[in-house]
């Protein structure tokens, strides 16, 4: 196990080094001039000076491969360097932006595998009946809805007609009735993924010959799936969390914006429509490090639920 | 359940076919000029003259769904073709020779896995700039990677089969086998996962657009159609509603078609999902 993780350590090196590059490439690449956008007041144009000695200050002047250097050994020291437009931290604004979005992704993700969980298991134990057809087809349609029409649609539903959710906002700090329509959406979208695992894991495990056996033994068809497939059946759906993860923050870039959620998703749009060029590079830098991380926690989680897994691969 | 795939195909089929046609002829079709605004006009309910109704600016909105749809089928098909390309080229590559072209080729496609798709998709268009360019360009830099790692595998399981060993040892070379005997064994995947993909960048695009980021006005594209129509939520819904099922429709029926193709021509699934070979 230890080999194991030292050497997907090792991997992730090249994939950071070459992270950073794309990152900072296309920051590069960006047209127009960050100094004269931001001294760009409702006065008019910048002073030309002013705009020159900004650029040398920030060093806009230096050539592409030392300004890379120079960014870079800032990074790893943790410096994401300062917001154009709020003169803020870039690491402050990107984390406490992040803890709307984890509890948000946290209630969506509970709410997906409340709902996924007995669809997979339905869908699987009636395999091929009008339930199973059903099943399939919804979560056909989960994945084929836009998300932030189908948070509209809850929005008229539930905060236009029935009035009984506010249409959009943090309210006070995030409380329950908030965070209700953004993370229904979310779950539900995320749902209709997990569903379908949890339908073929369940499958595959119906097959195995231990669930015959528990069969034979003459067990009730209720014990048979709930305690015999089950626990197998949720192993690989449990081990796809991070997945999970990664997709409902996919999901909460358009819904966040939607719904005023103060979080990662809003952050990003917010300073793309601003031009705030430290803040987007330190979005991208944050978001692919957590991914990079869920995915080595995937990994690792999986190895440790399966150990069969080591065998074969003989490490 | 078989059943349901294959009529969940045809469906597919025909609502592809139907849109295409639209697509083609939206100018005839169409019962106003899409982008022609019309103040004294605005927000009209639905009616014989205008069956969607009209939007803030008083343009028709069954007009702009319908030429809507060309922008949506041409990112969708352009972006997917030229990304299915790129991942094809790099995972033949990587997979063929294998080495450092692997371990190089692979460690871009990971450190590109690394960014949640939508967001290394925004960064792109925040750093280049929107429009329908970058939207593209964007769109593009995020699919290409699922390609080059299915292509990738593939090739990796056909290596040493008998057949290659034939060719190579009749002194075929590298590209020829590459491009005639390793090939026509990957397409049917790869058309699978093209398909199903064609759906995500509609969807994508819709995304992106309905954030402001994509496709500009007055262009007629459903997600910033939608994005328009956000001031006008609690009066007018229907404003958004209909652009909705415009893109729940084509990328529904994306989805099922590459669903309909992996059911026929994937040997794999069908194995699994007891389709049983027919030859």
């Amino acid at each position: 196990m230890l080999s194991f993780l030292l050497r997907r350590l090792l991997l992730l090196l090249p994939v950071l080094l070459l992270v950073s590059i794309i990152s900072f490439f296309l920051f590069y690449l960006s047209p127009g001039d960050p100094a004269e956008v931001l001294l760009t007041g409702p006065q008019g144009p910048p002073d030309l000076k002013a705009v020159e000695e900004f650029r040398a200050r920030e060093g806009f002047n230096d050539p592409a491969p030392v300004m890379y250097v120079r960014w870079l050994s800032k990074v790893v020291r943790g410096d994401l360097g300062y917001s154009f437009t709020s003169g803020e931290k870039v690491s402050d604004a990107v984390f406490s932006s992040f803890l709307p979005t984890l509890r948000l992704s946290l209630i969506s993700l509970f709410i997906s595998l409340l709902i996924s969980i007995p669809m997979g298991i339905l869908s699987a134990v009636r395999r091929g009946s009008a339930i199973d057809g059903l099943g399939l087809s919804l979560s056909l349609l989960g994945v084929s809805v836009p998300n932030f029409w189908l948070a509209y649609l809850l929005i008229i539903l539930f905060a236009l007609r029935l009035d009984i959710l506010p249409v959009a906002g943090y309210g006070d700090g995030g409380d329950i009735e908030h965070m209700i329509l953004p993370a229904l959406t979310l779950g539900i979208s995320a749902a209709a993924v997990t569903g379908r695992m949890m339908r073929t894991s369940m499958l595959e495990v119906m097959e195995q010959d231990y669930i015959v056996a528990a069969r034979a033994r003459g067990l009730t068809e209720r014990s048979v799936v709930l305690r015999h497939a089950l626990r197998n059946a949720l192993l690989p759906v449990v081990t796809m969390v991070g997945l999970n993860f990664t997709y409902l923050l996919n999901g909460s870039a358009v819904v966040e914006t939607v719904f005023a959620w103060p979080g990662i998703g809003s952050l990003m749009t917010r300073s793309i429509y601003c031009r705030d060029y430290p803040v987007i590079l330190g979005c991208m830098l944050f978001l692919s490090l957590l991914t990079i991380s869920l995915n080595l926690l995937t990994d690792v989680c999986y190895r440790y639920c399966n150990p069969r897994l080591i065998h074969e691969t003989g490490s | 359940m078989k059943q349901g795939v294959d009529l969940g195909f045809k469906l597919a089929m025909l609502t592809i076919a139907c849109l295409l046609f639209l697509a083609v002829s939206a100018t005839w079709i169409a019962p106003h000029d899409p982008e022609k605004a019309q103040p004294q006009l605005r927000l009209k309910d639905p009616s014989y003259e205008y069956p969607l109704g009209t939007d803030h600016l008083g343009r028709c909105i069954f007009s702009r769904i319908v030429f809507g749809i060309r922008i949506s089928l041409f990112i969708g098909i352009a972006v997917v073709l030229f990304s299915s390309l790129i991942g094809m080229v790099l995972g033949v590559a990587a997979g063929y020779f294998g080495g450092v072209v692997d371990e190089t080729i692979m460690r871009v496609v990971d450190a590109f896995l690394s960014f949640p798709s939508i967001f290394l998709a925004l960064a792109v268009i925040g750093f280049l700039g929107s429009g329908i360019a970058n939207l593209m360009l964007s769109l593009i830099l995020v699919d290409w990677t699922g390609y080059a790692r299915l292509v990738r595998s593939s090739v990796l399981s056909l290596k040493g089969k008998e057949f290659l060993e034939a060719a190579k040892s009749l002194g075929a070379s590298d590209l020829y086998i590459m491009s005639r005997h390793i090939l026509p064994n990957i397409l049917p995947s790869l058309l699978v996962m093209a398909t199903l993909s064609v759906g995500y960048v509609i969807l994508g695009a819709a995304s992106l657009s309905f954030l402001g980021l994509g496709v500009q006005p007055p262009t007629p594209e459903w997600g910033a159609m939608m994005n328009d129509a956000r001031p006008f939520l609690r009066t007018h819904p229907l404003v958004m509603i209909f652009p909705g099922i415009a893109i729940t429709t084509v990328v529904l029926a994306f989805n099922l078609l590459g669903e309909g193709i992996r059911v026929r021509l994937d040997p794999k699934f069908r194995a699994e999902n007891g389709y049983g070979y027919e030859n």
